[in-house]
């Protein structure tokens, strides 16, 4: 077996022959350095986590915002950001796309499956990645929100599970994120494409304006978008205005349910696609 | 061991769709050598690197890298191949030590190895005043550099040089050429990609010609070249002459067949030896034969080709 190598590389400076678990979490780790390294040296590839939620929290608190009534009353300040907690997740999928498909441009996934290391670690370290890129936009997000009078009228165990949920959901969304980079083909199409999906998905839900003064046609789309399902689980966790308790739809009369739902639904079905899209990819 | 070839590939078939990529691929590279595959774009060298390299499922045939099957023994032919693809397949942010210690990491070598190999191979590429930038920043030829670092970083038996000078500068194409030189003196198995017929000449012991996706002719750059005769003679005849009494005269003096290039030229390879124009042109007016011009060049890829299949090299697609 080692027979290959054995006479070039002594035996102790080689790792294979340990516990292929531990050599899997290696190659995470691994890979996963690589990603936060990129984030050290250009933090700038991260200005669409970072100050894209900025940009919306400010616009929406004092150009928007006063326009905007909530039914049943409140401060639109503290509606706001169960909304751009939402968004700051959404925003990462195109990033997540883009790094995929310019890994398969550039041959590094050419190096990576001719490397005897763990195929799907490739895939399980970009997951990874986002959702620590997603920690880095939600604690903007809550620090932002602080400060222009955004505050948590709750206790801490529900602090908790609203950011846990946030966690689940965004990591649900990295999984898209990774499909979608599996299916195109150039990262100006991830990009592009990134926007067209994920913009309208933010817009067409409570994130920013309550459902119901949307067109009734339109209110059953925004009801059971996943996005309006974490706004309003984030909101009724955090004590905010949630004029969504008073929608008749199951998503927002169980927000936390729902956002559950959407999560795992989303892990089943964009996971194993993106798992098979890089299988075939890796079967040639 | 010695006895097991480097690579062996037995009527390998791989299809994309109706293109036919490679169409009952054969080879055998001994241990030890530089090897080259030599044939225009898209006429199937990628792909069989790709085959070879455990990055393409062959549709028939098999392939074996020191004896294991690239499909079956996937995981093994691994730990034993470094790949060098067309393109530098790097992390463009990263500095060419990260760069270097990842792909070490991901080698399978401990952290401490991966480092310390990294430093080596910086060294020896001189690379280590640029180690600790990022790879943006660096010219064509260094990328090609460290890329070779990185394939070369778990001291791999058998590598794969996937046309490693395409678009670099006579400079940078002839540093890489001392590169390869230097491996196979180390004992490295290369195969080399290439589309420049002296690039193999330069490097390769043994040459396969690739057209559509099989190997057409295989040998040294010598036995080869003498297929077609070392130079080539290419006569530029005026319009409307008798192309049969041109041929029957110039064949004295070819040294393997005279080819007919269009309705007014002729090509001939030729041994060189003085005054061979003088008597190629004497021969041609006794012939009665109109001549315009007559020039006399270096076999190339184009030749080679031109000899062996009867059709000149074309820009095809690319069927990576």
């Amino acid at each position: 077996m080692t027979a290959i190598t054995a006479d070039l590389i002594p035996e102790r400076d080689l790792t294979h022959g340990r516990n292929p678990t531990l050599l899997f979490l290696t190659d995470v780790w691994v890979l996963l350095k690589r990603a936060i390294a990129r984030i050290r040296n250009e933090p700038e590839t991260l200005m669409d986590v970072t100050i894209m939620p900025v940009i919306f929290i400010l616009m929406f608190t004092y150009v928007f915002g006063g326009a905007i009534g909530l039914p049943g009353g409140g401060s639109y300040h503290e509606y706001l950001i169960g909304g751009m907690l939402g968004m700051g997740l959404a925003q990462t999928a195109p990033g997540v796309a883009v790094a995929l498909v310019t890994d398969m441009s550039t041959g590094l996934m050419d190096r990576f499956r001719s490397l005897p290391m763990s195929r799907w670690a490739v895939l399980i370290a970009r997951s990874i990645a986002e959702l620590l890129t997603q920690m880095i936009s939600t604690v903007i997000v809550v620090c932002l929100g602080l400060a222009i009078g955004w505050r948590v009228h709750t206790n801490v165990g529900d602090v908790a599970l609203a950011l846990a949920l946030v966690l689940l959901f965004g990591y649900a969304f990295a999984w898209a994120g990774i499909l979608l980079g599996m299916v195109l083909r150039s990262p100006e199409a991830a990009q592009q494409l990134g926007f067209v999906l994920f913009l309208p998905l933010t817009f067409v839900s409570s994130a920013f304006v309550p459902t119901q003064g949307m067109p009734g046609w339109l209110q059953p789309v925004a009801n059971w978008n996943p996005m309006s399902a974490i706004a309003a689980a984030c909101r009724h966790l955090f004590g905010n205005p949630n004029p969504a308790s008073m929608v008749h739809a199951w998503p927002m009369e169980h927000p936390e349910l729902a956002v559950v739902a959407w999560s795992v639904g989303m892990l089943l079905v964009f996971a194993p696609l993106a798992v098979r899209k890089y299988r075939r990819k890796v079967a040639g | 061991m010695s006895e097991t070839p480097a690579i062996e590939a037995v009527g390998l078939i791989k299809n994309y769709g109706k293109t036919k990529a490679l169409a009952g691929f054969d080879l055998v590279v001994p241990q030890g050598t530089v090897y080259g595959l030599l044939g225009p774009n898209g006429a199937g060298k990628t792909t069989a690197v790709r085959v070879f390299a455990t990055l393409l499922r062959p549709d028939g045939g098999r392939a074996q890298v020191l004896g294991l099957d690239v499909d079956k023994q996937a995981a093994q032919v691994r730990r034993a191949i470094g790949l060098t693809g067309q393109y530098a397949a790097l992390d463009e942010y990263l500095s060419g030590r990260a760069n270097l210690v990842m792909i070490g990491q991901l080698s399978r070598l401990t952290l401490a190895a991966a480092k310390r190999r990294a430093d080596e191979l910086l060294e020896r590429f001189d690379l280590t005043e640029a180690a600790n930038r990022a790879v943006k920043t660096y010219s064509g030829g260094m990328r090609r550099r460290l890329d070779l670092s990185a394939s070369l970083i778990g001291q791999p038996t058998v590598l794969f040089l996937d046309e490693p000078t395409t678009g670099l500068d006579p400079n940078a194409r002839a540093m890489m050429w001392e590169i390869v030189r230097g491996l196979a003196a180390d004992g490295t198995t290369v195969l080399l990609t290439t589309q420049y017929l002296e690039e193999a000449d330069q490097l390769a012991a043994r040459i396969a010609v690739i057209d559509d996706g099989r190997v057409i002719a295989e040998g040294t750059s010598d036995e080869l070249k003498s297929s077609v005769g070392g130079e080539l003679l290419e006569i530029s005849l005026a319009p409307g002459q008798d192309l049969q009494a041109a041929i029957i005269a110039l064949k004295p003096y070819a040294a393997g067949d005279v080819k007919q290039q269009d309705e007014s030229s002729l090509s001939l390879p030729v041994a060189p030896t003085d005054g061979l124009t003088t008597q190629v042109v004497r021969a041609l007016d006794g012939a009665g034969v109109l001549v315009n011009d007559v020039t006399i060049h270096r076999a190339s890829l184009d030749d080679v080709f031109f000899s062996l299949t009867g059709h000149p090299t074309e820009e095809g697609s690319d069927a990576a």
